[in-house]
């Protein structure tokens, strides 16, 4: 299995262990990347320590790429355990395009500005 | 399609591809603080190497790095940057990726421009706007946009310029002329 390992990827690992395996949630959403999670209400008991550091991440709205990289786990960990979240209730969810299937000219011409002042 | 309320978030996404070793860590470094993201390859989604495991509940998975970096134009307006790894067998995360990118930046180097290929179609099929960063590394034989431009056989409207990505200021101008040439690409969809 050495073959696997080279320069771009690391050694074989077992991360979906603290998903039980499992690499979809039960409702088999796939969360963007570039997604907005927030945690909604108070957790309940009975959560694991990364459930509760994800809800701790999402206090305020956190994409799910930087959940990803504050709790330093693969995306697809991340998403099946954001998805579990989302089902019970305790995490809300914007699409990235929820303000339309495009960005608008005024919207991207204030990127320009913006990048151009950075 | 101007359907935004002003304090809706926007995330945006942009990605940044090219061959190995030709700067894409270093761009996305010039522009953003950039944070190693983690992600996975799952082997028996990949079909080599996977007669050595005896079913799908023994799926193991490979961790691949990929660049990430995230430019806050102004709060609720954010820019997201993608590096994607260069080798080809990593395009089941660029499927993903592209879906609904703004667009894409492909660095090139000319004294390999071969490695930019791959990217270059991809993009192109996908219909993803993107802009052709030729990385200046000191001492490599400067070519012409011109010539990059024939020998990648890029349609006319798409941007290529002569870039170095160490320099944050040239770094900015790659991301500029990218999001003027998606927003040309929207507003000629109309
Ligand atoms: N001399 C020179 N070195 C560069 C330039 N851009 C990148 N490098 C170096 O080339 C190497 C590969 O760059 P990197 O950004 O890691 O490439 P990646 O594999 O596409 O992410 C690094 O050691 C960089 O410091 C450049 O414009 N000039
Ligand atoms: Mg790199």
């Amino acid at each position: 299995m050495t073959m696997w390992m080279d320069d771009e990827a690391g050694p074989l690992v077992r991360p979906y262990a603290l998903t039980r395996g499992r690499t979809r949630s039960a409702s088999g959403e796939t969360l963007d990347l570039i997604a907005m999670v927030s945690a909604v209400g108070d957790p309940p008991g009975g959560l694991g320590p990364e459930q509760l550091a994800i809800l701790r991440a999402a206090r305020s709205p956190i994409s799910v790429a930087d959940v990803a990289v504050e709790l330093d786990l693969p995306v697809g960990v991340v998403r099946v355990l954001l998805s579990d979240l989302h089902d019970h209730g305790l995490i809300s969810v914007t699409a990235p395009n929820a303000a339309g299937p495009r960005p608008s000219e005024r919207l991207l011409k204030e990127v320009i500005n913006g990048l151009r002042a950075l | 399609m101007d359907s935004e309320l002003s304090d809706d978030p926007v995330a945006l996404k942009i990605l940044i591809a090219g061959g190995f070793g030709v700067g894409k860590t270093t761009l996305v470094g010039s522009i953003s603080e950039i944070k190693p993201l983690r992600t996975e390859e799952v082997l028996s989604d990949i079909g080599i190497g996977v007669d050595d495991l005896d079913g799908v509940e023994k799926k193991t998975t490979t961790t691949v790095a990929m660049d990430f970096g995230r430019i806050t134009i102004r709060e609720g307006l954010v820019v997201y940057l993608f590096g994607t790894p260069g080798q080809e067998r990593f395009w089941f995360m660029w499927d993903e990726l592209s879906h609904g990118a703004l667009g894409a930046v492909v660095i090139a180097d000319t004294r390999r421009l071969t490695d930019c290929f791959p990217s270059v179609d991809y993009f192109e099929q996908r219909g993803t706007p993107f802009v052709v960063a030729v990385n200046c590394f000191d001492g490599a034989s400067r070519h012409s946009v011109e010539d990059v431009r024939i020998a990648l056989d890029l349609d006319d409207d798409v941007p290529v310029l002569l870039c170095d990505v160490r320099r944050r200021a040239s770094a900015k101008e790659v991301m500029v002329s990218l999001v003027e040439h998606s927003l040309r690409t929207l507003t000629a969809a109309g």
